[in-house]
């Protein structure tokens, strides 16, 4: 176990946990304007292609959305207007494995494994996919800064996904 | 199935297809044969083979290919099958490597497929020559960069089938802003669909305002204006020959070279001033220009297209299966804030997570769902029709809307599906 730092604004692996766990019920939900509000301005959404590497800005991706896409990237899938989201696959997800990587006064890099099934069209498709999640906590409670999604096929053939992970 | 099949008057019309031509496994092998074993085929560019030693993994219609670059500099593409007992002799994507060796009994192959190595000699009989058991080798020529293979080795020239395509494969490679073009990564997926259904694609702007709204809906008012091709009428499709076509959506970027001094559009702003630190604005105004992608979507018989800014790529898998491969573009040697930005309009339209593939799979698969019922009714590709007039070519140009690219494309499969087997 690591030590964690005792401040006022450390996030414990609990409370980290507890964080995720109710990300992944809005995502599973569709909730995706109460999952736009527990991000921050800045860091970035990203699912790479590459197994390796994290010079994701330099590299090209499956999605590395800054808070202006993933604005964007919510509205397309709650807009009604996109034939592939509307409606869109049906999901359940389970995060599990949790791992705190680092952790400072305020900010703890968790990662996780993360396991979605979709179903559309009668037709179930699975994804297992490792989670790295950067949380800051600042006055006004705890925020996502960055996430990053590794499919465990990124660089595989996929297949068109009308969810996040 | 009989001598006479397949009955192509019956499956391609001037107007129309039959519904078999979505659904029947018999003609989908018949297509792997007459022209996915006969055509050039797209398998990659230069610019993943890009020194000495380097290879990487293609396909010829379903067959697992090699292309790779030996010592003299060569391109070859072959069979990534060992002559021996079958294993695939490479499973790594790409890389470079001095040679291929067979992970089963050892057999190890050249970079020009020659068999040089080949464990225990002594238990095959003297007349046992290595000569006789190299890699199968297709024919190989490049265009533009564009590596193409045949495995038919009386296959006319490239360039003879490029034909009127070169041309607009000219124009769509000044998308290097004066740089050399390369590959920046891919995405790729697959959507339970003929393959047909993604050639038809390449050249449907009717299908854009209706499937793309959601991708319309996120961008800024003037590229919005840009998209709106279908409302304006300086747009146009046209027949290549040889199965090729393009739609013409933005014809003010078909040569990116020209129209240098119109202001750079708002959502270029922040990547020009990046760029004034190091070029001068003449610079500038080209890289920019060519970041933005060309204006039309070109169609190559039977499975590539250079569609505004990258290459999309159709292998296929079975009758109702494809692949698809979008691989995106930027400029060697180039501003990095230039590549960057290259990716980043790449991942906002395509791959499996973009704002415009998933809409593009999910219509495409539709079309395979629908086409199980009424296999009596046609599929109508007659948009168009009547209403076109000559090109320069001579060929029927329709407006931005017209199916003239599936014409194009299915009278050119009516033609490599009847031409009769060479005397062998």
């Amino acid at each position: 176990m690591k030590d964690f730092p005792v401040t006022d604004l450390a996030i414990s692996l609990q409370e980290a946990v507890e964080f995720v766990w109710a990300e992944a019920d809005m995502l599973d939900a569709c909730d995706y304007d109460a999952w736009l509000a527990l991000w921050g301005d800045g860091g970035h959404y990203v699912i790479p292609i590459e197994k390796t590497g994290d010079d994701f800005a330099n590299m090209l991706n499956i999605a590395y959305d800054d808070a202006a896409m993933r604005k964007m990237r919510v509205e397309r899938l709650q807009g009604g207007f996109s034939i592939s989201a509307a409606p869109p696959a049906q999901t359940v997800r389970t995060l599990s494995r949790f791992v705190a990587e680092a952790v400072d006064d305020t900010t703890i890099t968790l990662r996780c494994a993360e396991h979605v099934v979709e179903d559309k069209f009668g037709r179930q498709r699975i994804f297992a996919v490792n989670l790295t999640y950067t949380l800051v906590r600042s006055e006004t409670g705890i925020a996502i800064r960055d996430k990053v999604a590794r499919l465990l096929n990124s660089n595989g053939v996929l297949t068109s996904i009308s969810y996040l992970f | 199935m009989s001598l006479d099949y397949p009955k192509t008057d019956e499956l391609v019309a001037p107007d129309r297809v039959a519904t078999p031509m979505y659904e029947d496994p018999a003609l989908f092998d018949l297509e792997m044969d007459k022209i996915f074993g006969k055509a050039w085929v797209w398998v990659g560019h230069v610019s993943e083979v890009p020194d000495k030693g380097s290879f990487k993994l293609s396909h010829v219609g379903t067959q697992p290919v090699i292309i790779s670059r030996d010592r003299k500099n060569e391109l070859h593409v072959l069979v990534n099958r060992c002559r021996h007992r079958a294993a695939s002799v490479c499973e790594i994507q790409k890389g470079k490597t001095s040679s291929f060796q067979c992970p089963y009994h050892g057999w190890g192959y050249a970079l020009n497929g020659e068999l040089r190595g080949v464990p225990y000699t002594e238990g095959y009989n003297t007349d046992f020559d290595k000569k006789d058991y190299g890699l199968k080798k297709l024919k190989v020529e490049t265009f533009e960069g564009m590596i193409f293979a045949s495995f038919n080795m009386d296959v006319e020239p490239l360039e003879d089938f490029l034909g009127n395509a070169k041309p607009w494969i000219r124009l769509f490679m000044k998308q290097g802003g004066g740089f050399p073009i390369k590959t920046l990564g891919e995405h790729q997926f697959k959507v339970p669909m003929n393959w047909k259904i993604q050639l038809e694609n390449t050249t449907d702007a009717y299908h854009f305002p209706v499937v793309h709204k959601s991708f319309m809906q996120s961008l800024d008012g003037e590229a919005t204006e840009q998209f709106s091709f279908l409302d304006d009428d300086d747009g146009w499709v046209e027949d290549l020959g040889n199965g090729h076509s393009v739609m013409v959506m933005m014809p003010e970027l078909n040569d990116l070279d020209e129209n240098l001094d119109a202001p750079i559009p708002e959502r270029f702003q922040d990547l020009a001033a990046t760029l004034r630190k190091d070029y001068d604005e003449d610079q500038v105004k080209r890289i920019v220009r060519a970041v933005g992608g060309c204006g039309f979507n070109l169609n190559l018989f039977p499975n590539a297209g250079c569609s505004l800014s990258f290459f999309r790529i159709l292998r296929p898998v079975a009758v109702n299966e494809t692949e698809i491969r979008h691989i995106a573009l930027g400029m060697e040697g180039g501003p990095q804030a230039a590549n960057q930005m290259r990716m980043r309009l790449h991942e906002h339209f395509q791959g499996p997570m973009g704002f415009g593939s998933p809409d593009d799979a999910e219509v495409w698969e539709r079309v395979q769902r629908g086409s199980a019922g009424g296999p009596d009714l046609p599929v109508m590709v007659n948009r168009g029709l009547g209403l076109e007039t000559p090109s320069e070519n001579g060929l029927p140009k329709g407006d931005v809307s017209a199916e003239t690219g599936m014409r194009a494309a299915y009278a050119q499969w009516k033609k490599m599906m009847d031409a009769p087997e060479a005397v062998q």
